[in-house]
């Protein structure tokens, strides 16, 4: 078990470059996910820390020893990819203790330790069978198992539920979260998943276009996000952005009452006002905007409304019992401690 | 009803011209078996005919084992197939795996450069590969054809092996890598293993030209101790009178070796398609 540190990490491909310097502390025992749309980064940054790629600049620490130039197998960390990768040709049993060949324990040693880790992954009695009588969770346990088998400081997981089915994929991710509460190792865990983000992480590093967008606890991107890219891209249906205008007294958007969030400190001018659907009711609350329901989507206790403003197509949330029918207008309301404010021409987040 | 029908049509129609395919293919092969256990009148007067009490006689093959070191050109035969194969194999899916598996400066001129074996033939070369094994001292040994049949199944065996190459996925490798192998163990422990269907096709295809191949016997290994079973049996062709019984016998018994290498193969060959299919 170990802490990492990422020091200014940059990978560039020719003259691309494709991480800008990414910098990063994860403490011992962290599970860590990093998120964000393809080609953000991600997965590379995985590659890097696994010593599958070779880093262009930077440093790479894993718990106090710099692994820039050690093979993989020197890093003391384990990986689990998307699509599985068990040796196909080999048994459970084989494909687990194959984590362990090159490790000099006695080889009573090594069958109680398969044993165990065949004992927390509850799949003592597919032992003895070959990867293509498995499923596709069962599959991934075995990864799973071939990687935990050898106890690594940091755990690199890859994707790892994306080639399930939904069902399959929330258990999973019980079972993962479980997993790191047993055994305690460091976990980076990648995904393209922000509900797999919020639900597994200690901390989430959300990435886009090779920087690092916010490093946080769930409660701290998802309420407290750094700029619109995190804001939108974290919670589903994302978050209304809307045009409003720092005024006297507030932030004034459209021809609607002045909002009054706390302003001070910020010039007069353009502003971004973030609202999630969840915070956007009809009838409650202060109310902001004015509309039309254009598409309901009922989700059972509550509904989706999709409504056309002058301010652009915003979503919100009405209870599923006495939600609005297509067509209805209706006067959207919000809680004014829930608004976020950004920077119009940066989208950072402004902060009062 | 009706497509039931079509479909029953269409399997009769298939199996037909398959097994017309069969007929044709194995007919010389027929022809060689029935004749080479008749006596040399009978050949002549009914080559079609099968062996009867009277004609038939075991001759032919009493004559190929008696004379010269038929066993010797068996070995001979049998240990150039084998060996060129493992060479063939060995090598091609090394180089398979390079240039499937490395990205570096030349590997597409590489590729390229090793699939234009296919297109040239090796007999081209003869004069020139002559006078190398010549100065190397190589004439005479089944080490000369064993170089030259390597060779000649390298392209192809490069070419089909590296298309299979490409399709393991990346993340076995890694994985590999992750779990403390080097690069020859990722090849020989998890790649090839993977590779057996692939490996049993080309090692099918180059196995006939091999064993069936005069030229090169003819031409780099034609002492006595060296002979290979084709070669052998030409000394009963003669420039005035063929012995047939004993070509015929002779080539009867070259048969054999192939059809077990074959089956040892193609069993390989269907039990890797059939996995693929089934998952």
């Amino acid at each position: 078990m170990a802490n990492l540190v990422l020091n200014n990490l940059v990978k560039a491909y020719g003259k691309t470059e494709i991480l800008h310097g990414i910098n990063l502390d994860v403490d011992d025992g962290e599970f860590v996910v990093f998120v964000g749309p393809s080609g953000c980064g991600k997965s590379t940054t995985l590659r890097l820390i696994a010593g599958l790629e070779e880093i262009t600049s930077g440093a790479i620490e894993i718990g106090g020893r710099e692994v820039n130039n050690l093979e993989p197998k020197e890093r003391d960390i384990a990986m689990v990819f998307q699509n599985y990768a068990i040796y196909p040709h080999m048994s459970v049993k084989k494909n687990i203790a194959f984590g362990l060949r090159s490790s000099k324990a006695s080889k009573a040693e090594k069958e109680k330790r398969i044993q165990e880790v065949a004992g927390i992954l509850d799949m003592v009695d597919l032992l003895e069978r070959k990867p293509d009588q498995l499923s596709g969770g069962q599959r991934q346990r075995v990864a799973i198992g071939r990687a935990m088998v050898r106890d690594p400081a940091v755990f690199l997981f890859d994707e790892p539920l994306s080639n399930l089915d939904a069902k399959l994929r929330t258990q999973m991710r019980l079972e993962i979260k479980k997993l790191h509460q047993r055994v305690g190792n460091t976990i980076i865990f990648v995904t393209h998943d922000q509900v797999e983000a919020m639900t597994m992480a200690d901390r989430i590093v959300i990435m886009k276009d090779g920087y690092i967008q916010q490093v946080g606890t769930p409660d701290d991107v998802y309420n407290r996000p750094a700029n619109t890219f995190v804001a939108t891209f974290i919670g589903a249906p994302s978050m209304n952005m809307i045009d409003g205008e720092i005024v006297e007294g507030g932030v004034s958007v459209g021809s609607e009452a002045v909002l009054s969030v706390p302003i001070e400190g910020h010039e007069k001018g353009m502003v971004t006002v973030g609202i999630r659907p969840d915070d956007l009711k009809p009838d409650i609350g202060t109310p902001v905007l004015k509309g039309t329901v254009t598409v309901c989507e009922p989700l059972g206790p509550e509904t989706l409304l999709y409504v056309e403003t002058g301010q652009g197509e915003v979503i919100a949330k009405a209870d599923g019992r006495t939600a609005p029918q297509v067509g209805d207008s209706v006067q959207l309301g919000v809680d004014l401690s829930t608004v976020h404010l950004f920077d119009h021409k940066t989208g950072v987040a402004l902060t009062s | 009803m009706n497509s039931a029908r079509t479909a029953l049509s269409r399997k009769i129609a298939v199996h037909a011209v398959l097994i017309t395919y069969v007929v044709i293919a194995l007919f010389p092969v027929f022809v060689i078996l029935i004749n080479s256990f008749k006596t040399r009148r009978a050949i002549f007067r009914e080559p079609l005919a099968l062996p009867n009490a009277d004609s038939f006689t075991w001759e032919g093959y009493q004559t190929v084992l008696n004379q010269g070191d038929f066993l010797q050109y068996f070995q001979n035969s049998f240990v150039v197939t084998v060996v060129s194969l493992f060479f063939i194999l060995l090598f091609g899916a090394m180089a398979a795996f390079a240039l499937a598996e490395y990205r570096f400066k030349g590997n597409t001129v590489m590729g390229l450069y090793l699939a234009l074996g296919i297109m040239i033939p090796i007999r081209i070369g003869t004069v020139a590969i002559l006078d190398l094994m010549v100065q190397t001292g190589l004439v005479n040994t089944l080490m000369a054809l064993i170089l030259v049949y390597t060779a000649q199944g390298l392209p192809l065996a490069v070419f089909i092996l590296s298309e299979f190459m490409q399709q393991v996925s990346d993340d076995l490798k890694n994985a590999g890598r992750i779990d403390g192998l080097n690069e020859y163990t990722i090849f020989f422990k998890l790649v090839l293993p993977l590779m057996r269907p692939a490996m049993a096709t080309v090692a099918v295809f180059n196995m006939i030209p091999i064993w069936n191949d005069l030229w090169f016997p003819l031409i780099l290994a034609p002492a006595e101790s060296v002979k290979t079973l084709t070669l052998g049996s030409q000394v009963f062709i003669g420039q005035y009178v063929t012995n047939w019984n004993a070509v015929l016998a002779a080539l009867g018994l070259a048969i054999i070796p192939v059809i077990i290498l074959y089956t040892l193969f193609s069993r390989q060959l269907i039990r890797g398609i059939t996995s693929g299919a089934v998952k």
